[in-house]
This record gives C-alpha cells, sequence and structure tokens, in this order.
C-alpha cells in the first residue's frame, strides 16, 4: 500500500501494467515490485525446486524471488528481477515456473516429497533400470528444472556494442560514488561513473537520513547536475559494471530501452560497453544478509533494507502491520521510519540482549529471535523465541538484518580472495586485487553515511593525484555518523526447514547434511547442495552458508573461506554480450569486384573463408548444377573459360634480399628464378608439414610477387612477418598484401591466346609469354599484368588489373569468351579441371601432409636451408607407409565417389586400423565420363593400378576403385605449353 | 553405503539422519604402492581403476586442494566419441563405453546423457571433412549419421537456417555423445576408490618427487615426505611444474579455456549443438542452465580466468547460429586451464625415470576422456605394458613424427588445438 | 588485456595474434640435432609466473613484440619489437 507523503516515484504520472494478464498502475519511477507491493500484491514467484510460494526479498539487483518474464511472443524475456524492471505504459509481465497459475501451482507437491529430496538425492538414485536415466527420469527432471522459458524464436530486437575510455571509472552513485566522482570530476579527470540504478544516490534514495540540509536524494541530484555540467564526466545509469578484466578493462551493460519499452527505431534494448580505464574506484555499496529460520521464505519476509527502500523511495509499506528483526542497529531504522511514516509496526525483535531504542513508539523485543513465520502464500505471523518462552506475533510483513556483505565481487574477477572482517561479521576487498582500483564506502566496509562520503572523497582525490591532476577542495557535508554495531546471528536453531538460498531451496539442514557426507570443502558443499548457484549467485546467502557450514565442521569462517566469485557481476544477455553478429554480422565478408556481374549472371555464392565466390554460372534449360559445371570445364578444355581468381592472397615483396627471403620460406629456390618468369612453390611450416602453394614472379632484379591460397593468404603474410622480424631482421626486405588491390582474372583454354589478343594492346604469342612467363601489359588502355600459369593443366593465363577496372575488365573478357564458344566457370568447374590434373587445394594440404606425402619430396631443395627442412626429415614423417597421393576411379564406370570415403584392401575388414587411407577430392570428368577423385593411399605412389575398396559409410556408398596417378587429362603436360 | 532409490526413501522417513561421509579423509601413511599425484577426475578414476581392476589398494591420491576441483569441476560436460584419426578413436571409443556402464559401476548417478551431439558443416569441403570423420567413427564401432540440411532442420529447427553468414550445409550427428554431470563423475571415483581403500589425501600439495639412481622413491609434500614404488603425475594445469620436479621438459603450453551458463530455463535445447565456422558448443544442463563455450583465449595462463574478447566472440557465434538464444543471460563465466599439446592429443606414458608414469596434455578434451584416461593409465602403472586403447599416447611421438594425432591439422603451435 | 605497442601506443587484446614462447626467437642451426629442434618445436618451459611470448600486431601496425608477461596475474610488464630483442641477440 502507498503511504501518504513518502516517496521519490512521480505521482502526477500513473502508469498502467499487467501482471499475469490483470491490471495495476504505478507511478513513473515504480519498479514492477514496487507497484505491486503498492496494489497489496506479495506473491510474486515460485521457487525451483519444492515451488514454494514466495514475495519479494530485496529491492535491488540481488533479487532471487521476484523473477518475471517481460513482454511476449520473440521479445519474451525470461528471469527478470521484477525489483529492476521499471514499468511503462502497456508493460506486459508475467509470473513463471508455475502451472496452472501462480497462486495454485501443481509442482508444489514436490515440497511435500522434500524429504526425498534433499542435498545431492539424485546422485544415489534414477540408476535403475539403465536405460531409464535418458527415456524417463532426465526428462522429468528437465521439465520440471529451469525458471523461464526462452520464446523458441529468432531474436528480432536490436542489442548494441561499444567501448569507452576512461582515465577513472567509478562504479557506483552512492554516496561515497558520488564523492570520488565528485572531486576527480573537480580536478579534471576525465571520469565515467557507472550506477545500474535509474537515478544516482544508492542507498541515500532509500534512507530517510539527511546530506547537509539536503535529503539524500536531493543531495544526489545537486551532485548529479554539477557532474552533468562537467564536460570530462560522463554519468551512466541503468548500467551495471558486470566484470574486471586484465589492463584496466571493464564489461558494463547498459539497459538502455528496457524501462521504456521502446523496440526498433535504431534504438538498442541494450548496450554491452568495455570500458577501458586507466584507475577505478570501486563504490557498489553493500548488499544486506537475511537470517535464516524456520519458514523464513513466506511472502512478506524481506530484509529489512527493502523495506525502508519501499517505503522512502517507493512510499509504499510492503505490509500494513510490519515487525522487524535483526542482530544490529541499521535494522532499527526499518522500525523507526515505519512508525515516523505511520505504519503500524507490530515489534522490534533484536536478538543481542541489552539494546535499547530511544524513542520507540513500538514493543521492543531484545534478546529474542524468530524462530517460524506462519501463513502459505502470504505471512501472516511470526513466533518469537525468548528466555521466557515463546509468543506468536501477527504481522503481514517481516523485516530481517542480519547485517550487511560489501559488495566484493568485482575485487574478486581476477582471482582476488576477500579478506573476513570480524567487527563487522563479513567479508571485504583484498587491497591490490584489482590493479590500480580503490574501494571506498559500504563496499569497503564503511557503513555510515558520512563514513561513505569522506571515504569517497579520499578515493577521489587520491586517484586525482595518481593521475597526475591537482586535488581540488570539496567539502564534506555533515551526514549520519552512527556506528554499525552488530553480534552474529546465521540460523536461528530449531526445527523445521530454515531456508539460505531461496530460489534453489537450499536449508541449513541441506548445508549439514553435505557436511555429515564429507563435502566439507566450501566448493564440494556448493556444488553437492547448489548453494549459491540460483541467479543471484549467492548474493543473498552465501555468507549464512559459509557460517552454518563454518559451524558444522567446526571451523572459523574465514578458514572455511568463500566460492570463486565470477563475471558477470549480474546476468547479461547472450543477445547483448553477442551483439552485432546475428545474421550476417558475425564475420566480414569479402567480396570480388565481379562479384555483382555473377550474381546477375545467376551465379549461387558461396563461402571461401570470408570470401565470397561463384559456384557456377546457370544457363537456361539447366536443371542442376552438374549440367552447368560440365559445360564450363568444356569451356576450359575446349575453347576459353574465364574465371576471377582474385581471392588468392597476392603479396607484393621488394628489396635486395627478397630472394633470401623466398628461399628461406619456400622449400625450392627463387632466388635462381629469372626476371620475367614464375614458379610454383611449396611452403612447409616449422613442424615440416606442408602450409602452402602458390606461384611467385620475379617482375624485377628485386621485386616479386608471391599468390598464395585463399585460404592461407593471412596466414602466409603473418609468417613472412615472423621471418624477417623474429629471424632476420638484417634482411633488408619490404612486403605489403596487394590482395584487395588486383583483380585477377584466369583466362584458360586453347582459345586462351587468341582471346587476350583480342583485348591486349600487344599481342603475346609463346616467345614473348612462354609457359610459366610473366610481365606488364597493357589491357584496353590500362596498365596490368599477365602472368603464363595455369590450374586447368590446359594454356592458360592470369591477368591481373588495379582493382577498380576489374568489373570491367571481367565483362570485357566475357564478351571476347562467349563470342568464342566459352564463358565463365566457377567453382565447381576449377575443382573438376584440377581433379583432373592432380593439382592440390586445401582438401589435399590439410594441415598433416609433408612434401613426402604429395609427392613433392624433391621440391625441397638440398642446396639450402628452408623453414621446416629439418622437422620434414624426421623418421615419422618420412615413413613409407604414410598415405601417398594417388588418383582414384571406379572400376565401374558408373559408380559415384565421394571425398571422405575410406579406402581398404578388398576384402579386408572395414575397421579402424585396417584403413588405407582416405579420398580427399571428387570430381566427374566429362572428357572420362567418370568420377575421379584424389586420395591418399599407404605406399600409393607404388600401388598405380592396385584395386581398392571404396568405402563411405556415412553416405551408404561402397564401391572398387583403381588406384592411379594423379593425372587425368595431358599427362605429358603438353597443352599447357602449347 | 549402497545408494538406491530404496536408501533415498528410507533416509527420507528417518530424517535423512543415517547418511555417511561419500569419502574418508585419512592422514598419509608413510608409504604406498602407488601414488596418483592429482585428485582431479583423471587421478580420481585412475586410483579406481588400480584398485578395481589391478587388485592394488595400498594407493594414495594426492590433492593439493580438494577432489575434483579441476577442470572435471570446470568444463562444458560433453561426452563422445567422434574422433577422425586413428590413436584417439580406439581411446574414446573405450571411454565412452566406460560411460555407459559408469553409473553401474560406480553406484552413483553421474546423469550421463546420450542425447545426441551434433556437428554442424558449412561448406562442402567440411561436409566431406566430417564424412571422413563420421567414416572414421563407423569403422571404429562407434554411432555416425551425416545428415543434410533438412535433417538438420528437422533435428533442431530453432536454428537460423536462412538469414546466417555462414550456412548450414548439414551436420554429423553422433547420438551417443551427450553430457554428464561433471561434479558427480569426480564424487563418484572418489567414492569408488576410497571404498576399494585408497586414501584420498586432500590439502596435500606435492613439492618434490624423490628419484634415486633413475628409479622413483616417493614424494615431499607439504604434508611430508611419502615413500612409494610408483608415481602417476596426472595434474592438468600444472603438469610442466610437476614434471619439472622430476626434470622433465614437457610439450605443453598452459592456456585458459572459459565456459558460460546462463540462469535457469525450460528445457528448449535437447542435444549438444557445436557450430563449425566458430568454435562453438552448447548443450543446456538438467537444471536449465545453457551451458557453452567455445576457444581457447589464445595466450598462455594459469589464472583460471578469462577475457572479454573471447568471451564475446563466443557468444557472437551464438547469436549468428541460435538467435533464440539471446534472451538467455549468463549468469557465470569461468576459466580452466588446458595443457595444450603440439598435436591437440594427449599422453599416456611412462618416463625415462622408472616407476614415474605421465598422463597429461588432455588440452581441452579431457572431460570425456575421464574413464579411459584413467582405465588406460591404471594398466600401464600397474603392468607396466601401454594399454591398447591409449597405446598410441606416447611422449615421443613430437621428437620421432611417428603417429602424431593432429585432429585440427595446425602443426606444432601449441594454442591452436 | 591490452598490450602497449611501442610503435601504436596501448591496445586492445583483439589487435593482437599470440603465437606462443619467445623461444621461437632462437632458431637452431639445420644441423643442430634432433634434441634441439625438438626442443625449438616443441617444448616449452610454460612457467606459472614470468614468461617471454610472442605476439603480432597483425590488426595494428604488423610488428612482432616480445611481450613479457605474468602467466598467473596476466600483468604485462615489457613489450619490446622482435627486431629489436632477436638484433641485440645477434
Amino acid at each position: 500500500m502507498r503511504v501518504a507523503g513518502k516517496g521519490l516515484v512521480n505521482r502526477d504520472k500513473s502508469v498502467t501494467f499487467r501482471f499475469d494478464g490483470v491490471s495495476y498502475t504505478g507511478f513513473e519511477g515504480d519498479t514492477v515490485a514496487s507497484a505491486l507491493l503498492a496494489n497489496g500484491i506479495t506473491l510474486m514467484g515460485r521457487s525451483f525446486k519444492y515451488h514454494r510460494p514466495r514475495g519479494v526479498l530485496t529491492a535491488g539487483s540481488e533479487e532471487p524471488n521476484a523473477m518475471v518474464t517481460v513482454g511476449e511472443g520473440a521479445g519474451a524475456e525470461p528471469n527478470v528481477r521484477a525489483t529492476v524492471q521499471e514499468i511503462y505504459e502497456g508493460l506486459m509481465v508475467r509470473s513463471q515456473n508455475a502451472w496452472p497459475s501462480l497462486d495454485f501451482d501443481v509442482m508444489a507437491v514436490n515440497d511435500l516429497a522434500a524429504p526425498f529430496l534433499g542435498a545431492g538425492f539424485y546422485y544415489k538414485t534414477f540408476m535403475w533400470p539403465k536405460r531409464f536415466w535418458e527415456a524417463i527420469y532426465e526428462p522429468v527432471i528437465r521439465k520440471a528444472a529451469g525458471l523461464g522459458a526462452l520464446s523458441g524464436k529468432h531474436n528480432e530486437d536490436t542489442y548494441e556494442k561499444a567501448f569507452a575510455f576512461c582515465d577513472l571509472l567509478v562504479i557506483g552513485a552512492g554516496p561515497a560514488g558520488l564523492m570520488a566522482a565528485l572531486a576527480a570530476g573537480r580536478a579534471g579527470v576525465d571520469v565515467i561513473l557507472c550506477d545500474e540504478d535509474m537515478q544516482v544516490g544508492g542507498r541515500l534514495l532509500a534512507e530517510s537520513g539527511a546530506v547537509g540540509h539536503l535529503s539524500g536524494a536531493d543531495w544526489a541530484a545537486s551532485v548529479m547536475a554539477e557532474l552533468e555540467a562537467m564536460a570530462n564526466v560522463r554519468v551512466m545509469t541503468r548500467t551495471t559494471v558486470t566484470g574486471a578484466y586484465d589492463g584496466g578493462t571493464f564489461g558494463a551493460l547498459e539497459r538502455v530501452n528496457q524501462h521504456t519499452g521502446k523496440r526498433g527505431g535504431g534504438a538498442p534494448l541494450e548496450c554491452f560497453w568495455r570500458i577501458a580505464a586507466k584507475r577505478s574506484v570501486l563504490a557498489a555499496g553493500a548488499l544486506e544478509r537475511p537470517i535464516a529460520f524456520q519458514n523464513n521464505d513466506r511472502p512478506g519476509v524481506m530484509t529489512a533494507g527493502a523495506v525502508r527502500a519501499y517505503l522512502n523511495r517507493w512510499g509504499v509499506s510492503p505490509g500494513e502491520k510490519v515487525t522487524v528483526f535483526g542482530n544490529n542497529d541499521d535494522a532499527h531504522r526499518t522500525a523507526l521510519d515505519l512508525a515516523a511514516a505511520g505504519v503500524h509496526v507490530a515489534a522490534l525483535i533484536d536478538s543481542r540482549q541489552g539494546i535499547t531504542v530511544e524513542a520507540a513508539s513500538f514493543p521492543v523485543i531484545v534478546g529474542a529471535q524468530v524462530c517460524n513465520a506462519a501463513g502459505r502464500k502470504a505471512l501472516e505471523s511470526v513466533t518469537v523465541r525468548t528466555s521466557a518462552g515463546e509468543q506468536s506475533i501477527q504481522t503481514d510483513c517481516l523485516a530481517v538484518s542480519g547485517g550487511w556483505n560489501p559488495t566484493v565481487h568485482l575485487t574478486c574477477h581476477m582471482n582476488g580472495r576477500p579478506t573476513w572482517r570480524e567487527d563487522i561479521q563479513a567479508f571485504v576487498p583484498t587491497a591490490g586485487s584489482i590493479p590500480d582500483m580503490a574501494v571506498a564506502g559500504a563496499c569497503d566496509g564503511v557503513f555510515s553515511t558520512l563514513g561513505c562520503l569522506k571515504d569517497g572523497l579520499r578515493a577521489g582525490q587520491e586517484a586525482a593525484e595518481a593521475l597526475g591532476k591537482r586535488v581540488v577542495a570539496v567539502d564534506l557535508p555533515v551526514a549520519d555518523d552512527a556506528a554499525y554495531a552488530l553480534e552474529p546471528l546465521w540460523a536461528v536453531a530449531g526445527k523445521g526447514r530454515a531456508w539460505l538460498d531461496f530460489q534453489n531451496d537450499v536449508s541449513v539442514k541441506d548445508i549439514k547434511q553435505a557436511a555429515v557426507e564429507n563435502f566439507r570443502s566450501v566448493e564440494h558443499m556448493k556444488r553437492y547442495t547448489t548453494q549459491g548457484m540460483a541467479t543471484d549467485q549467492g548474493k543473498n546467502s552465501n555468507v549464512m552458508a559459509l557460517a552454518v557450514l563454518a559451524d558444522a565442521t567446526g571451523r572459523g569462517i574465514p578458514e572455511t573461506g568463500t566460492t570463486t566469485f565470477r563475471p558477470p557481476y549480474g546476468p547479461v544477455a547472450i543477445a547483448a554480450m553477442g551483439a552485432g553478429a546475428q545474421g550476417h554480422g558475425f564475420a566480414p565478408e569479402r567480396f570480388t569486384t565481379s562479384h555483382k556481374r555473377s550474381v546477375e549472371r545467376g551465379a549461387p555464392m558461396i563461402e571461401a573463408g570470408l570470401w565470397y565466390r561463384p559456384s557456377y554460372f546457370p544457363k537456361a534449360g539447366e536443371t542442376t548444377w552438374r549440367q552447368s559445371c560440365d559445360r564450363e570445364v568444356g569451356y576450359v578444355r575446349k575453347a576459353v573459360g574465364v574465371c576471377d581468381v582474385s581471392t588468392l592472397g597476392k603479396i607484393d615483396i621488394q628489396g635486395p634480399d627478397a630472394a633470401e627471403l623466398l628461399d628461406f620460406v619456400y622449400t625450392n629456390l627463387f632466388s635462381t628464378l629469372q626476371v620475367g618468369r614464375v614458379r610454383y612453390g611449396l611452403m612447409l611450416r616449422e613442424d615440416g608439414t606442408v602450409m602452402d602453394d602458390g606461384t611467385c614472379a620475379r617482375l624485377g632484379e628485386t621485386h616479386y610477387v608471391m599468390t598464395t591460397t585463399t585460404a592461407a593468404a593471412g596466414a602466409v603474410m603473418r609468417h613472412l612477418e615472423f621471418v624477417t622480424q623474429c629471424l632476420h631482421p638484417e634482411w633488408q626486405v619490404a612486403f605489403t598484401s596487394v590482395t584487395e588491390q588486383w583483380a585477377q582474372f584466369a583466362v584458360a583454354g586453347p582459345k586462351a591466346r587468341e582471346l587476350l589478343n583480342g583485348v591486349l594492346a600487344q599481342p603475346v604469342d609463346g616467345e614473348s609469354f612462354p609457359f610459366m612467363g610473366c610481365g606488364p601489359v597493357e589491357v584496353a588502355g590500362v596498365q596490368g599484368r599477365l602472368f603464363r600459369i595455369s590450374f586447368s593443366g590446359e594454356h592458360a593465363y592470369e591477368v591481373a588489373v588495379p582493382s577498380r577496372y576489374g568489373a570491367s575488365l571481367f565483362d570485357l573478357l566475357l564478351e571476347h569468351a562467349e563470342r568464342m564458344g566459352g564463358g565463365a566457370y566457377g567453382m565447381e568447374a576449377l575443382n573438376v579441371l584440377r581433379i583432373e590434373k592432380g593439382f592440390i587445394t586445401h582438401a589435399e594440404i590439410d594441415g598433416r601432409r609433408t612434401a613426402f606425402d604429395i609427392g613433392a619430396a624433391r621440391m625441397i631443395s638440398a642446396k639450402k636451408d628452408c623453414v621446416g627442412k629439418t622437422m620434414a626429415a624426421r623418421a615419422g614423417l618420412m615413413d613409407e607407409m604414410r598415405p601417398q597421393m594417388v588418383g582414384i576411379k571406379p572400376v565401374d564406370a558408373a559408380a559415384v565417389l565421394s571425398a571422405g570415403a575410406h579406402l581398404y584392401e578388398c576384402g579386408a575388414a572395414q575397421v579402424n586400423g585396417n584403413g588405407l587411407g582416405h579420398v580427399t577430392s571428387v570430381g566427374y570428368s566429362p572428357d572420362l565420363g567418370l568420377q575421379i577423385g584424389i586420395a591418399f593411399v599407404a605406399r600409393g605412389a607404388a600401388r598405380h593400378g592396385d584395386v581398392v575398396r571404396f568405402v563411405d559409410a556415412v553416405r551408404g556408398l561402397e564401391t572398387d576403385v583403381e588406384v592411379c596417378a594423379p593425372v587425368f587429362v595431358d599427362p605429358e603436360g603438353g597443352r599447357v605449353r602449347g | 553405503m549402497r545408494f538406491s532409490a530404496l536408501r533415498v526413501l528410507r533416509e527420507g522417513l528417518t530424517g535423512n539422519k543415517g547418511w555417511t561421509p561419500h569419502w574418508r579423509d585419512p592422514q598419509p601413511k608413510a608409504e604406498y604402492d602407488a601414488i596418483i599425484i592429482g585428485g582431479g577426475g583423471h587421478g580420481l578414476s585412475t586410483a579406481y581403476y588400480l584398485a578395481k581392476e589391478h587388485g592394488l589398494t595400498n594407493v594414495a591420491v594426492l590433492e593439493k586442494g580438494y577432489i575434483g576441483g579441476g577442470n572435471v569441476g570446470r568444463n562444458t560436460t560433453i561426452v563422445r566419441a567422434n574422433y577422425g584419426l586413428p590413436g584417439n578413436s580406439e581411446f574414446y571409443s573405450h571411454s565412452l563405453k566406460l560411460w555407459e556402464g559408469l553409473e553401474e559401476d560406480l553406484n552413483y548417478n553421474v546423469m550421463h546423457s546420450q542425447r545426441g551431439q551434433l556437428m554442424l558443416c558449412h561448406s562442402d569441403g567440411q561436409r566431406d571433412a566430417f564424412a571422413r570423420r563420421g567414416n572414421q567413427m563407423i569403422a571404429q564401432g562407434d554411432d555416425a549419421e551425416l545428415l543434410d540440411r533438412e535433417g538438420v532442420r528437422r533435428l533442431v529447427p530453432y536454428l537460423d537456417f536462412d538469414n546466417t553468414r555462414f550456412p548450414i550445409y548439414g551436420g554429423l550427428m553422433h547420438a551417443r555423445g551427450g553430457t554428464a554431470r561433471h561434479d558427480a563423475v569426480a564424487w563418484g571415483y572418489a567414492r569408488g576408490a576410497d571404498q576399494r581403500g585408497v586414501d584420498l589425501i586432500q590439502q596435500c600439495e606435492v613439492t618434490g618427487i624423490d628419484i634415486e639412481n633413475g628409479v622413483v622413491k616417493g614424494v615431499q609434500t607439504t604434508r611430508g615426505a611419502i615413500r612409494a614404488k610408483k608415481v602417476g603425475v596426472v595434474v592438468a594445469g600444472r603438469s610442466s611444474q610437476v614434471a619439472a620436479m622430476a626434470g622433465m621438459r614437457l610439450p605443453i603450453e598452459s592456456h585458459v579455456l572459459q565456459a558460460f551458463v546462463t540462469e535457469g530455463l525450460k528445457p528448449v535445447i535437447d542435444h549438444v549443438i557445436s557450430f563449425g565456422m566458430g568454435h562453438f558448443y552448447i548443450s543446456q544442463s538438467d537444471k536449465g542452465g545453457l551451458v557453452f563455450g567455445g576457444d581457447l583465449d589464445f595466450y598462455s595462463s594459469y589464472a583460471s580466468r578469462g577475457n572479454l574478447p573471447m568471451a564475446e566472440h563466443v557468444m557472437e557465434a551464438g547469436m549468428t547460429l541460435m538467435p533464440m538464444i539471446g534472451k538467455a543471460k549468463v549468469l557465470r563465466s569461468w576459466g580452466g586451464i588446458m595443457d595444450m599439446t603440439p598435436d591437440g592429443s594427449p599422453i599416456i606414458d611412462k618416463t625415462e625415470t622408472e616407476g614415474l608414469f605421465l598422463n597429461c596434455g588432455w588440452c581441452y578434451g579431457g572431460f570425456k576422456a575421464v574413464p579411459g584416461s584413467g582405465n588406460s593409465f591404471a594398466h600401464l602403472m600397474a603392468t607396466g605394458n601401454h594399454h591398447a586403447p591409449a597405446a598410441k599416447y606416447r611422449l615421443d611421438r613430437f621428437r620421432t613424427g611417428v603417429d602424431l594425432m593432429d585432429e585440427e591439422a595446425t602443426g606444432s603451435q601449441h594454442n591452436l588445438h | 588485456m591490452r598490450i602497449d605497442c611501442p610503435l601504436c601506443g596501448a591496445r586492445d587484446r583483439r589487435e593482437f595474434y599470440y603465437q606462443g614462447a619467445a623461444v621461437a626467437l632462437n632458431r637452431p642451426a639445420p644441423d643442430a640435432g634432433v634434441e634441439a629442434w625438438d626442443d625449438y618445436v616443441h617444448l616449452r618451459d610454460n612457467p606459472a609466473g614470468e614468461t617471454r611470448d610472442l605476439w603480432h600486431h597483425e590488426a595494428g601496425c604488423g610488428a612482432w613484440l616480445v611481450v613479457t608477461r605474468d602467466t598467473v596475474s596476466h600483468a604485462v610488464s615489457r613489450v619490446e619489437l622482435a627486431t629489436d630483442v632477436k638484433g641485440a641477440m645477434a
């Protein structure tokens, strides 16, 4: 219910939203939780395991109970904290993990079976009969588990990622964070201040105390106004810093439009930030912890700080008759604030003896503990135990405080461990856990408002000084400086189940049972009981559970230790951290200059690394790709074909030591290559396996152009950089990738020269451009390069022009080719053409092949050292039983072959260990009228003519194939030289 | 104590007061027949099989932290036998068969769930490589099914088939692949070993290995010296350090691999699915969390935590493959330390020191290997002979080049496997 | 993680390619023997603590860098150009 005269919500602006189909009204500034509480709704969720009714526990992002689904259809987002989600007009919220309804959930039957479902029960059963696990037990368990549901539809919302840089990142905009940002900002430091709340102020918004002559909220607003006016300060609200990483990098999630529900129009729903900061101040505050007692999970039982927040910030009292129970002075504020606001306080129960509360207008029971709570779906009463006995108090809200835990999480993200402080019975950050991070305020165990302001001021000034700025004076406002005093109370002794991890339904008994079963390590306890593994990651319960475990194992809390704090601090949507990748954004797209022309000609474009290349160019009347492919192969074998080969890596290498570099990275010699000639080269990795192959042309005495395969272009470039910087910095050689600068087209076929002579300024002949010749040419008025090289075994050239002329040249070449009975060919035809000649691609040199394997051992020059030479000579890499490259053709000409098939001796068992090798490439040769392939076969070079068994079990193919030399067309090589 | 539904029922009715420790916490003895350094999954299973299959029960497992605290408690829980190269094929096939009988063998529910593992391919070349792999799996006696695009769509219609950077061409389905509850595997082996008399000694860090005249004599620990006739080193993530105690330098570089889990969700992903173009694999745990991971962070590390670039890359892969997971929220990320070898395959071998044995180099495939690794390592330690399924996991293969098993085909750069 | 490239300044880890231990600079002579080559290509000190490794500023200036770094804390203490380091070895 709303309390008159209280709260910061805008009472002039009412907002209507729906929860489980029912319409409710709240005010601007409300969260779903505060608005529901204002409407008298306390049942907001069901627990994970026992489906116990649960109300809201907290007023912040640590909420374990009030988890809801926001939105509908593809936009539905499960597991949203009702305490964080702001209401907006038309907001649709549903409860989750309950069927048929939140009020009546049949799965609550689990609660009755609880004695059999204790810690680790599933490890001890569901084992028999064996096949029942996948068939019955697991599906039932899976269906019962989980909280909310994904829609199952593709994401339709926009998410973004961004980088930000600053000198000082201040995390948390409570009193400490605001003072730190103010001090640093005034000193001229470049500051980013992040807070996950919708407005700055932190606990000041939830407390009634004044700062200076202003209310806490007004003071925060005044500081915010000053910060926003500073050009060097950026304040990011609704932004949770999720993780601390190396080198001053932080992750942060900004909820850009989650509070407006605005979709589309380019505005993202959320943005994931990568913030690089020279220094940081962690002022993330503290989280209140409850106390475990029987049925302490009843809806209406909340943290005392949350009750105060609902009252002071949202003007809501979560109950009509509120009882407060705590072990510390701070809890008293809740009772005092409620009473001052006119809310009936049934009692203040303090577990400590001899405590007095000044100006209390309500019963104060000291030395007492709440030991039970009653009311299944809403709290009705609590039982209070004193030395005099037990009494029942009628109440609909219990505000509990077991003390405060500093929010140490980020300081532990780089393997830091927090330090136990006996005086506040809590873990605090260990200094130096994150390089260049200072900790200030409540997250360092400073709990008074004045203390936080002072500490923040200190941290801000120290940061400014460390960043080389002159410190500017900042006045410290007057504020509450009350001491924080508590006596530890973790779990009230008694029967029944006292809850620790509310969402995962872990009770004190579970922890004790784990200890009995020797799960005494805190990590074992956690993993065995699931304590702390819920969506709050133990923020509300871990310290209590540690204390219970410490007690059960006879150790102290510091020796018991904590589990590991891991990023993210708060949950982050995959769509946010993975923003930009959905659809085509996952990797860059590279297009050749002929891309558009190829698409216009109807060519299906396929991915080749990051590039797109045409698969084939269909013609009218062709119904299968094979028809197109066969025709295109025919162009090259009988007339002339044109193919864009620009995707091959091209590296321009110049300098006096260029030849030395090439001799070192290629197995064969390039220093002996004549100017104006091209040579095929093989490159090894240092471990002796083949890295890449390609041609390299010598354009001048000190000038080469290397080509690489499309796939290896980047790796080869990196390799050259490695060799020239890390092994031979003394060499005078420079190189650069020119892949993008040159468009290059293969012109192949018996009519290739005729075609070229139709477009070149100076005709070429066998003398000016012999096989493996190269040189400058003028083509259609453009200075280009011509290489007489062939990947098809035909008389062929590659002609290169600056990229801006690529599309025009493609058009021109095709125009000529088509007139001559030829045309464009795509990757399918290119593949057949090269298989027919036994030319390799990365299907063959797959990263495990040696020069020996591909029959190129002689290409390793004996005259010089080269990368990989020594390791290639290892016995295991020269073993004659290694599979060697061969050709294969089916004994039955009609048989279908496939790549990936294994080869066995005919009649041998087709089992692991018996394999001779496998098939790497397959194509249909129109010339031969059958399918042919390239394969690797043990001792293959010596087995030409043998028949072996081809087995592709996954495709259901099996046939006899003949091993042969891997050259099917023009074995003498006459055509290429003609 | 034998576990069963009946036992759970009886305990439930009597207030769960009768449960006993899963394992003892014994004091280390002065001498053992065999010491296993490392109480992770592989070390515990080694101890279990030493006791069960070789009758060697005077055995201690020395663990510097808590048992199961290494990579066995920090992985993406995938169990499969879908390797493509001889050497790995027979080993992982053997391991999977042990998995299939593990619950009955251990009397512990490790929740081994053979829900099927689907590897997606995104080009003709990749499909052919999968065919080759599938044929190897079948030749080994395991299962494999090559699916075309429509076959994949029928199985997992929620993938993005229409608007994605690297379209799905098909996939290789391994029906017997799946997941298991990772911690339970460690606990089940620990309990089984303990019941057979093995001493599990936690908080006991080995600080030295005693070797005299080329023969191992025992170890120095933070809890004193312990003599032993045989010592097995099974310390993924610290292999180089422990091997250095015996004067060895290993072909290993340590790397961090991150993994991620989301908040609990109702069942939505029923298989293990891996993307072929960006190293991303995902399954849904029985609790409902989406468990997923990707590649190494790629720099050598002992920090067991990672950085944002790879975390983001993994989630980007998820978004391009299955954009329906966008609104699942990552709850936790973690990192494990991987022993990366120059061919991406492990080492189970003797050493030049008599009585000292080495089990390391599991890269990031160690979880599914837990039963097979312990089984084969126990065989080697007990008999002195290499166990057939792991016979190719030799330490000297890099020097000789014999039987390298480079599944990723990326060569001797450790982090690329 | 950020690396302070001597040529470009502090840049995000995304711009760099990691190769491995800086022993890669010490390529043995072709006839150094099988042990030396096994050492060079396969075996690693792999320290838990300070290490020197090779990174390539691939999406930046293209420089290969020798980075002195702690493998436990990930703290980078020194970044040098590989050409300088190799040059000094000559």
